[in-house]
């Protein structure tokens, strides 16, 4: 128990801005129109392989004869990396609908 | 010095993916947002690629390229349709990628940190559950996977065993212990009794909320690391991915908890028992609608007496004007009984100066409608019912119908769900691609009117 306290302690300013960030995520998409709620999800979906940036960590830091480890870095690298480009690849290829016509204003 | 560099770049990264997310949720700035939230991810890419100490940098770059040539690939050959199944499939991925480093990062953990763990643990049943359950959805989507009835005791109970193991692995403080594969599989199984028992029509909102599960895995692999990006990045991700949860659940006229805790049999039992038919329509609002009308290409009309009632004419030929302008084809489709007399729609849109050649006859206008974005239903409804089409035990069975069900998005305008002239169900209104925008024709049509201006 005091473990866990005393980490929470060491980590309050992560807990600050957690919360903060809550509120800034909802805040962002308070008013979604339908049409954009199927991209958006795309585009979020996107967003979360930033475990990317762990996986480059985690497989940079594994030592080359922990064999286990690298393989499952390399694995974590790729899928992340999947995840990533097809994640923004396909959030462009749905947002096509809205590029026609030059808008006149 | 290269170590402040990195924390920089980390944190230009965050601010491009919130600018980025705000574009997203807006038509006109979307792909821009888009390639602006890109722009962010490589940003931060880059910059834990120059963490110091970094081996296996070769390795890395493999990965990455394998990684980037699978996801081109996929996207780019994708049919429109099964969009959403790739979106799972890829939001899948990031899960496992969380769960895989919880999985090796195990190894290197201190027996001490005991907060650390947690987190640890918390990624790695999260990424995993997020990783089945993606998969599923994917394949309830595609329709490879049936709907099969799992006791959600029994899941709960599932999830529980992953969690007392967990717990029982940071208590006891051994390392390596193989019981961290035990809570891999569990909660493996846990992701795939978690979506099984989901109706197929409910998988948006549950890839929705798989995708804020990611994020929220994202996050704590962040606090992991004490890394900013991962973690900004993932809270940014799971927040936004409830609240648009929640907007899915609320377009689909569905609660979330009823979506997750209703078992799929039992919602269907009672669809069944219900008197008549139980069937929900779907509601838009005028700022949807007005986006939907603002990105079409050819919007079709289809008046009836409603309209006249009214007395929106003059509302319909003003969105009319305000359409063209923005380079939408906007036709009106004149069913020949629309209204209480032959003509009527003729005569009253020929009042507010339409030009006549938009008034389209019947025959012509059914050709047209497959290729139409939008169709209006304004104060029509019998002369638009597909069960004149298809239900031969309709009264009006057999009547010349508007074929507006072949065009993209139907939207109706009408003033409640009572029925039309002849007294009958209208199928329609309950179309997957049938919105419905209550209140009276010309304040609506007026409101519209704003709306596209101001777009």
């Amino acid at each position: 128990m005091e473990d866990i306290l005393a980490y929470l302690i060491d980590n309050q300013q992560q807990i600050y801005i957690f919360i903060l960030a809550v509120f800034v995520g909802v805040e962002v998409i308070s008013k979604v129109p339908t049409v954009l709620h199927t991209p958006l999800m795309s585009g979020s979906n996107a967003l979360s392989g930033v475990v990317i940036v762990g996986s480059i960590i985690v497989l940079g830091n594994t030592s080359s004869d922990n064999y286990i480890g690298l393989v499952l870095g390399f694995i974590a690298v790729v899928l992340a990396t999947l995840n990533v480009v097809g994640g923004f690849a396909v959030t462009n290829r749905m947002l096509e609908m809205f590029k026609k016509k030059p808008a006149k204003k | 010095m290269i170590e402040s560099i990195i924390s920089l770049s980390y944190l230009v990264a965050v601010v491009l993916f919130i600018v980025g997310m705000r574009m997203l949720s807006h038509p006109d700035t979307a792909r821009k947002g888009n390639g602006i939230a890109l722009s962010g991810m490589i940003l931060a890419i880059v910059a834990s690629m120059l963490t110091p100490g970094l081996n296996n940098i070769l390795l890395i770059l493999i990965a990455m390229v394998v990684g980037t040539v699978g996801g081109l690939y996929f996207s780019k050959t994708v049919k429109m349709t099964a969009m959403p199944e790739l979106v799972s499939f890829f939001n899948g991925m990031g899960g496992a990628a969380a769960a895989l480093i919880g999985l090796v990062e195990y190894g290197t953990l201190p027996t001490s940190a005991v907060g650390q763990g947690i987190v640890l643990m918390v990624s790695l049943i999260l990424g995993s559950v997020s990783f089945t359950g993606s998969l599923i959805a994917m394949g309830k989507l595609q329709g490879k996977i049936k709907d099969i009835q799992v006791n959600k005791a029994i899941a709960f109970i599932v999830f529980g065993i992953a969690i007392a193991l967990s717990a029982y692995i940071l208590y006891a403080g051994v390392p390596n212990s193989p019981l961290i594969y035990a809570v891999l599989v569990i909660s493996l199984i846990y992701g795939l009794l978690f979506v099984y028992p989901i109706g197929g029509a409910d998988m948006p909102v549950v890839i929705s909320l798989l995708n804020a599960l990611t994020g929220v895995t994202a996050a704590t692999t962040g606090l992991l690391y004490d890394n900013m990006v991962m973690f900004m990045g993932g809270v940014l991700v799971g927040s936004a991915g409830i609240i648009l949860t929640l907007l899915m659940a609320k377009a689909m006229n569905r609660s979330v908890a009823n979506i997750l805790f209703t078992s799929f049999g039992s919602a269907s039992g009672t669809v069944a028992t219900g008197s008549g038919e139980e069937q929900v329509a779907k509601e838009i609002n005028l700022y949807d609608t007005a986006i939907l009308l603002n990105y079409a290409q050819r919007v079709v009309v289809v008046p009836g007496y409603g309209l006249a009632v009214a007395q929106a004419q003059h509302a319909v030929h003003d969105l009319e004007k305000v359409l063209e302008e923005k380079g939408v084809e906007l036709l009106y489709g004149i069913h020949p009984v629309a209204g209480r007399m032959p003509g009527h729609m003729n005569v009253l849109l020929a009042e507010s100066d339409v030009p006549y050649d938009k008034l389209i006859e019947m025959d012509d206008i059914n050709e047209k409608f497959s290729t139409t974005d939008v169709v209006m239903v304004i104060g029509a409804n019998d002369v638009v019912n597909p069960a004149a089409n298809d239900d031969p035990s309709s009264p009006i069975y057999g009547m010349p119908i508007l074929e507006v069900n072949k065009a993209a998005n139907v939207i109706v305008i009408k003033r409640g769900m009572s029925s039309g002239y002849a007294g009958i169900e209208n199928p329609l209104f309950f179309e997957p691609k049938t919105r419905m925008l209550f209140g009276d024709a010309k304040k609506v049509l007026n409101g519209l009117v704003t709306e596209v201006k101001n777009m």
